[in-house]
């Protein structure tokens, strides 16, 4: 049963080492201990806290120019496309002057030698009218005394001038 | 093949030490192993730290004794004096009886009776102050190093990082659970408790000076200890945990006219450092006791004979390396309980609002 006697002078003992063992450390070891520990719990949760946000910043920026990127990407290629286009539009419309040119040209000459026709076809006219004239004189001043014969001279050379003007026509 | 060939080969040098020690052993077969002597003069306190005998020679530290005798008045003297003489200025050590191993004062008519006050430095003392000494020392050097480091920059490495992790898990695991928001008041305790129980039983399963004591085995230290957590529990609870007590949450037929539940209530109080005081005491003092069984095994069976000895040390020093690999498991476990226990004490005595920490 003597185990289960506490002795008092231990317990005294015991007590006293024990209190003064805890005012030491609760005076000079414990604050600087607990608050440096907590201090670093703090230091490493707000430092994971700011890798997350880093993270998440990082994240949002490689979003943003993937965005920019696929944004670039897309007006390349609808710069690209206009610039087909109007080059097809260029080269068409370039052609369809070309030919309209051409064609006005074209007209234009047609008039041209219409004209030309023309005016070579009146000159002949009148030519064919003074050398019948001239041939009328002639015959005329030549001969007439025989009628029949100069009439049907006449006609002949009149047929004849026709002719000649017909053919080229 | 490597293994059994060294197994065979301690078992050859524990017979050759065997035989060439059978003469002796046979010289010292008359003299009975006192088992019961042996463990309890090792488990229990006494005025002088005896380390070892060589031959006939006790070595020892002598230490002081002081009493307060009602009819002599104070004394102080080394407990050395009773190497010399069985009765020093009328006190002797009784050797049986219920004083077994105490000073006593003796009177003329040989009427034995323990002095009013007896407040030797024992050897169980003496180890609390090795023990708080060391305590002191390591976290100072601990603490030391937190001042001479910024926290933020680097963390302990080594020793002091072994301490921290274990501050850090009573504190993380033990005290933040079981306190509640004003752990921080009360974590010194808390963590100089656990250090302290621990690294006494620790010291206690060291075989030899200044380890060995069977401290936390003692119902003084472990009475202090709880003592102690009395104190944080009932001078610091609040209001709301002294209404539970004198005006609990019961119909009122269990408190008026006779107060029931009040009673128990305060009976619930003295119950729980009761309840730390026995199980540290216990369950470190059966540890002391079942190591100190197996080494005495050696000795009671070569006092049979030698050869059923041999074969038993074996068995013996086995059990004995089990069994100290298992109180260094339950000098944690047992510092762990004690703090844990102290702070659901504590933690009950911070009621926050009423029907809702129950």
């Amino acid at each position: 049963m003597s185990f289960l006697l506490p002795e008092t002078g231990l317990l005294f003992w015991m007590l006293l080492a024990f209190g003064v063992v805890f005012f030491i450390l609760y005076k000079y070891a414990f604050p600087a201990i607990l608050s440096s520990i907590d201090e670093r719990k703090k230091f490493i949760d707000d430092a994971l806290k700011n890798a997350q946000e880093a993270n998440e910043k990082l994240a949002r920026i490689e979003q943003q120019g993937n965005a920019l990127i696929k944004a670039a990407q897309e007006e390349q290629a609808r710069i690209l496309k206009e610039a087909v286009s109007t080059r097809d539009r260029l080269l068409k419309e370039a052609h369809e002057k070309a030919l309209d040119e051409s064609e006005k040209i074209m007209a234009e000459t047609r008039r041209l030698v219409q004209q030309e026709k023309e005016n070579a076809i009146r000159e002949m006219r009148t030519q064919v009218a003074e050398l019948s004239l001239s041939i009328a004189e002639k015959v005329l001043r030549k001969e007439l005394s025989g009628d029949e014969r100069q009439e049907a001279f006449t006609r002949e050379m009149l047929d004849e001038a026709f002719e000649k003007e017909n053919s080229a026509e | 093949m490597k293994v059994p060939r060294h197994i065979l080969l301690l078992f050859m040098m524990l017979f050759a030490i065997c035989s060439s020690g059978e003469a002796a052993t046979n010289e010292s077969t008359t003299k009975e192993v006192d088992v019961r002597k042996v463990i309890f003069e090792h488990v229990k306190d006494s005025y002088e730290w005896h380390i070892t005998t060589i031959g006939e020679k006790h070595i020892s530290i002598s230490l002081p004794v002081i009493l307060y005798s009602g009819n002599s008045g104070w004394h102080l003297f080394s407990s050395s004096v009773f190497h010399d003489t069985e009765v020093y200025n009328g006190f002797t050590v009784a050797h049986e009886g219920d004083y077994e191993g105490k000073i006593v004062e003796v009177d003329e008519a040989g009427n034995m009776s323990r002095p009013a006050l007896d407040l030797s430095v024992t050897k169980n003392a003496l180890a609390v102050f090795v023990s708080s000494l060391l305590l002191v020392v390591v976290m100072l050097y601990v603490a030391r190093w937190y001042r001479r480091h910024d926290a933020t920059k680097e963390a302990p490495r080594g020793f002091v990082g072994i301490m921290e992790m274990l501050v850090t898990m009573v504190l993380d695991d033990v005290v933040k659970p079981n306190v509640g928001p004003k752990y921080r008041k009360y974590a010194p305790y808390l963590l100089t408790v656990f250090f302290f129980i621990f690294l006494t039983n620790l010291l206690g399963l060291l075989p030899i000076f200044p380890g060995g004591a069977n401290v936390t085995g003692n119902i003084a230290v472990t009475l202090a200890l709880a003592l102690c957590t009395f104190i944080a529990v009932n001078f610091f609870g609040n209001k709301e945990y002294y209404k539970e007590i004198f005006w609990p949450d019961v119909p009122t037929w269990l408190k008026v006219p006779v107060p029931l539940m009040p009673l128990i209530e305060i009976f619930g109080m003295f119950v729980k450092p009761f309840a730390l005081t026995i199980r540290l005491f216990a369950n470190i003092l059966a540890g002391h006791t079942a190591l100190l069984a197996f080494v005495c095994i050696i000795f009671v069976t070569m006092s049979v004979n030698s050869y059923i000895g041999s074969g038993m040390t074996v068995v013996s020093v086995f059990f004995t390396i089990f069994m100290n690999c298992l109180e260094l498991l339950v000098a944690f476990i047992q510092a762990f309980v004690f703090t844990m226990l102290s702070s659901v004490f504590i933690g009950l005595s911070q009621p926050e609002h009423h029907g809702k920490a129950h």
